[in-house]
């Protein structure tokens, strides 16, 4: 039977090169600027993942809305971060299991990875997402919709290209930049990034990622699934310096097993190329050693993207390094203009991005008074087992004299991850001392990302942990690790005081018969 | 007759007395240096050196060597270390009254581009305080011991080697200063931060022990409230010397357990991972455990079916969170006794008769892993003898028996200071 895809045809949509596909919807090549319509409600600056968000709201609540993008739409995540990343983990992944078949049983011979197919993969993806956010569909939900570099060109205006558009409101969502380490003769040597990576062909035989953030991990195991040698240097003691030390040490022992060549305490210092390939000098803890490598990863850090705004001409506070300066309400020194995302330098996610918009929108249209601070805000990285986490860490919560508990489930003490053979990982919640009031929690799995929503849920509701033990889970799962955390902290209350008098309890309904 | 034909008081008098033997085996007379291991040419760590102060004494009260002659590596130790050059340079032999982790045996100076290192000089600086409270004959050659090791101590400048951080650092090298890091969240390093703080010339402030306490894990693992930390070691290092048994700081108040009481129930965690033995290793099971610092083996691991693993050689494995790589030390058992006297005697019976290809001559050799095939059920065995872990055996089993070091260490000014000084109060401490 000959599969359908609701619409494509009618839409135009190229589904035999996922390239132009999304250059077609994103950034399209013929589009045509409308004419400037008067005095904008909202004026909204990139169109990445705090732009949409901000753009789609106010037109849904009948704004008269300009969105500018610059380059294409959906910004990073869609073009060079999220979306493409994911993807190419998810054949990583796959290579893995592959590659551990025989633990389930299975035997899968002759199986080669084939980093080609699985970029081309990756840009199957892109354009598939690109659909729901096609220019052409921004234009239908009534959003005015310019391609161009946008200035400000007053406190109340701003220029795209010859044009001028007027706002009562703006909101600046421009993302970030790539953030490049200091390394010597990088620039003559050349190196990739997530920006220009995934446009590939194919992958070099060897790679060096610098850099042991989120992504830098995400990349190194997900290419090194991949069949390429990689080799991971980063300079500090831990990878994912702001995770929990167990967290980091897992993801650490599960790198080593893909086989990642991991050099941790270990600067690069400097590039030169070689014969042989690009040859980058190391330096640890004194000693300096060599390695060469066909190409290099590196700009796994992010700054604000505030160049050629023109914040000045509007009276908006930024700084290179922090970016545009906001209030807890999202507001610059402007006070007409609010900020979104990456370019204020804080929190660095999508999932944040869109969750600043959305309040920026509200405090900007509504006069609304809702805090950034008051967000629960979750975050993963998308290695494998994933790393998520929410709320205060234990230091966090030292610093602000909250005395917590911490109740751990290791996830080779659920029945689900067991059978999956996943049992790599843990829970951790961490609660008030003496309360069940949930503070934050760590989780590594497979699935962390997912499993973290229902303690992200209980924390922005202030439900408690113990609620989570009445809360049926079905069995078997892995989030049932959350629900033994809950009934942990539940049986917590059986001190010894209620223990007695629950003794005396039956005795009592002994004798009664 | 075997080991295990042995009743308990004999079987440990047994393998203290061959731990013992290793140290008065490998010692340098001259200096009284001690290698780090068995290899042929194997360096001198400062810790194990800090480790071998601490066993003469116990060695003369069993009667294994005399006073004599304990005195006479004692003084020849600590003359060593008091007349060291310390300048920081890069093949000298301590600075700012620390010490490099590895030195030759023979001249003392540094190898192996190693670290100036700060938890070894401490447990090195512990040897001394246990040689300075044992010998306390007025004699000429046992004054002359209470005075080295006691100005050994006052000369430690505590304050450099906070680095204008926090925390203390991990240590320093000649050639690129400090190690970024410093130690932070439970650890061995318990003994370095009292040590420390006991410093009446150079300490360190109260918020240098409460920043290490910054990143503490009090967790609920396996229904046990326990501050966590994964290898045995540092449950066990500190409390060779430390009796913290009826004591607490701000943190033991707080959660109305002590670090004794957090070592018992650390070994019962080790007990519950290797019963659930969730990576299926050969022969884990709550009578087979010692998930620690270790030797262990190399390289890939060959598993039927294809997990894919590694081993990790010389790492520090732990419970529950790992790394383990199937690698067990037959010898922590022994050094947990003080903490869980009958499960860890238990475990150290089994593991014996199961496992008699761990040991060499009565002593327990590095470690051993039965997941990969050898010439008998042990497995893999590691094929040097390590000092620390001799020193760790002949201490803690002493403790196990008698008390002695820490009844030792109680009469300490030195250590009473610096428990107080870290806000350690009640039981013992609160006494004359």
């Amino acid at each position: 039977m000959e599969s359908r895809d609701s619409g494509a045809g009618a839409l135009g949509y190229d589904t035999t090169d996922p390239r132009r596909e999304r250059t077609q919807n994103l950034s399209p090549p013929d589009w045509q600027n409308p004419a400037p319509a008067g005095i904008y409600n909202l004026v909204v600056i990139g169109a990445g993942p705090a732009g949409l968000t901000a753009a789609r709201l106010a037109a849904g609540l009948g704004a008269r809305v300009a969105l500018v993008e610059a380059a294409a739409i959906g910004g990073d995540c869609t073009n060079v971060g999220c979306v493409p990343s994911k993807a190419i983990i998810r054949s990583g992944r796959l290579y893995a299991e592959i590659a551990r078949a025989r633990h389930f049983g299975v035997a899968a011979r002759g199986s080669i990875t084939d980093p080609a197919m699985a970029l081309a993969r990756v840009r199957k993806v892109q354009a598939r997402i690109s659909r729901a956010e096609a220019a052409a569909v921004l234009q239908d939900e009534g959003i005015d919709l310019f391609f161009g570099k946008a200035g400000f060109a007053g406190r109340r205006s701003l220029r795209v290209g010859d044009q001028t558009l007027h706002f009562a409101r703006a909101i600046v969502a421009t993302g970030g930049i790539l953030r490049l380490p200091d390394v010597r003769g990088l620039e003559e040597v050349g190196y990739v990034t997530v920006e220009t990576l995934f446009d590939r062909d194919t992958l070099p035989d060897s790679m060096m990622v610098i850099g042991g953030g989120p992504l830098g991990t995400e990349m190194a195991q997900a290419l090194c699934r991949l069949g390429i040698r990689v080799v991971l240097v980063h300079d500090e003691p831990k990878f994912l310096p702001r995770e929990e030390r167990d967290a980091a040490q897992l993801l650490s022992e599960q790198l080593a097993r893909d086989g990642v060549e991991i050099h941790l305490n270990t600067t690069a210092v400097s590039a030169r190329t070689t014969p042989l390939g690009k040859e980058i000098t190391l330096e640890t803890g004194g000693n300096v050693f060599r390695m060469t490598v066909d190409e290099v990863l590196t700009g796994v850090g992010r700054i604000p993207r505030i160049a050629g705004l023109d914040l000045d001409r509007a009276g908006i506070s930024a700084d290179p390094e922090n970016g545009i300066a906001v209030n807890d309400f999202m507001a610059t020194t402007n006070r007409r203009v609010y900020a979104a995302g990456d370019v204020c330098g804080q929190y660095m996610f999508a999932h944040v991005a869109e969750a600043a918009a959305r309040l920026a929108v509200r405090n900007a249209l509504f006069f609304g008074r809702r805090r950034f601070s008051r967000l629960t805000i979750p975050w993963c990285t998308f290695t494998d087992p994933e790393i998520a986490h929410v709320g205060l860490y234990a230091d966090q919560a030292f610093d602000k004299g909250i005395a917590i508990k911490t109740y751990t489930i290791l996830m080779h003490e659920v029945d689900r991850a067991i059978a999956d053979g996943e049992e790599t990982g843990f829970v951790k919640i961490h609660v008030r001392q003496g309360t069940d009031r949930i503070v934050g929690a760590t989780i590594v799995a497979r699935h962390a990302g997912e499993m973290l929503a229902e303690i992200t849920l209980a924390m922005e509701r202030r439900t408690g942990l113990r609620a989570l033990s009445d809360v049926i889970h079905t069995y078997p799962t892995q989030s049932a690790a959350i629900k033994a955390a809950a009934d942990a902290c539940v049986a917590d209350r059986l001190t010894p005081r209620w223990r007695r008098f629950s003794s005396w309890w039956m005795s009592a309904l002994r004798r009664v018969g | 007759m075997t080991l295990n034909d042995l009743p308990d008081e004999a079987l440990l008098d047994k393998l203290q007395h061959a731990a013992f033997g290793w140290f008065l085996e490998t010692v340098n007379p001259e200096n009284g240096l001690v290698p780090d291991n068995s290899d042929d040419g194997a360096p001198v760590s400062i810790a194990v050196v800090g480790f071998a102060l601490s066993c003469w004494p116990v060695g003369v009260a069993r009667g294994w060597t005399g006073r004599e002659r304990a005195r006479a590596l004692t003084l020849a130790t600590l003359r060593f270390f008091a007349a060291a050059e310390q300048g920081g340079d890069e093949t000298g032999t301590g600075h700012q009254g620390f010490f490099y982790h590895f030195l030759d045996i023979e001249r003392g100076r540094r190898v192996w581009n190693c670290e100036l290192s700060l938890i070894d000089t401490a447990l090195l600086l512990a040897g001394c305080e246990v040689a300075a409270c044992y010998f306390d004959e007025p004699t000429h050659d046992e004054a002359e011991i209470r005075m080295l090791a006691r100005s050994l101590i006052a000369a430690v400048n505590w304050t450099w080697a906070l680095d204008g951080g926090g925390t203390l650092s991990h240590g320093w090298h000649p050639a690129t200063g400090f190690i970024r890091y410093g130690w932070e969240g439970y650890s061995e390093a318990l003994i370095l931060y009292v040590l420390a703080a006991a410093s009446t010339s150079h300490p360190t402030p109260p918020d240098s022990y409460c920043a290490w306490r910054r990143t503490y894990q009090w967790e609920r693992i396996y229904k046990h409230d326990v501050l966590y930390a994964g290898p045995l070691f540092i449950h066990a290092f500190s409390h060779v010397w430390l009796d913290f048994r009826g004591i607490g700081d701000a943190f033991n108040r707080e959660k109305g357990v002590s670090y004794f009481e957090n070592s018992c129930r650390t070994v019962q965690i080790q007990r519950d991972y290797a019963r659930l033995n969730p990576r299926g290793f050969q022969g884990y099971d709550a009578d087979c455990w010692g998930l620690t610092a270790c030797d262990g083996p190399v390289g890939p691991m060959t598993t039927p079916d294809d997990l894919g693993r590694q081993f990790l050689g010389y790492n520090a494995r732990g419970a529950p969170y790992g790394p383990d790589d199937g690698t067990l030390a037959g010898w922590a058992p022994a050094a947990a006794l003080p903490f869980a006297p009958a499960d860890s005697m238990a475990a150290l019976r089994t593991m014996i008769g199961r496992y008699p290809g761990m040991m060499r001559d009565d002593r327990f050799l590095g470690s051993f892993n039965p997941s990969i095939p050898g010439s008998g059920p042990e497995g893999w065995v590691s094929p040097r003898i390590y000092g620390l872990d001799q020193g760790l055996l002949v201490l803690m089993i002493e403790n196990h028996r008698s008390g002695m070091i820490w009844d030792l260490m109680r009469c300490s000014n030195i250590c009473r200071r610096g428990l107080r000084q870290a806000g350690f109060k009640g039981g013992w401490l609160d006494g004359k």
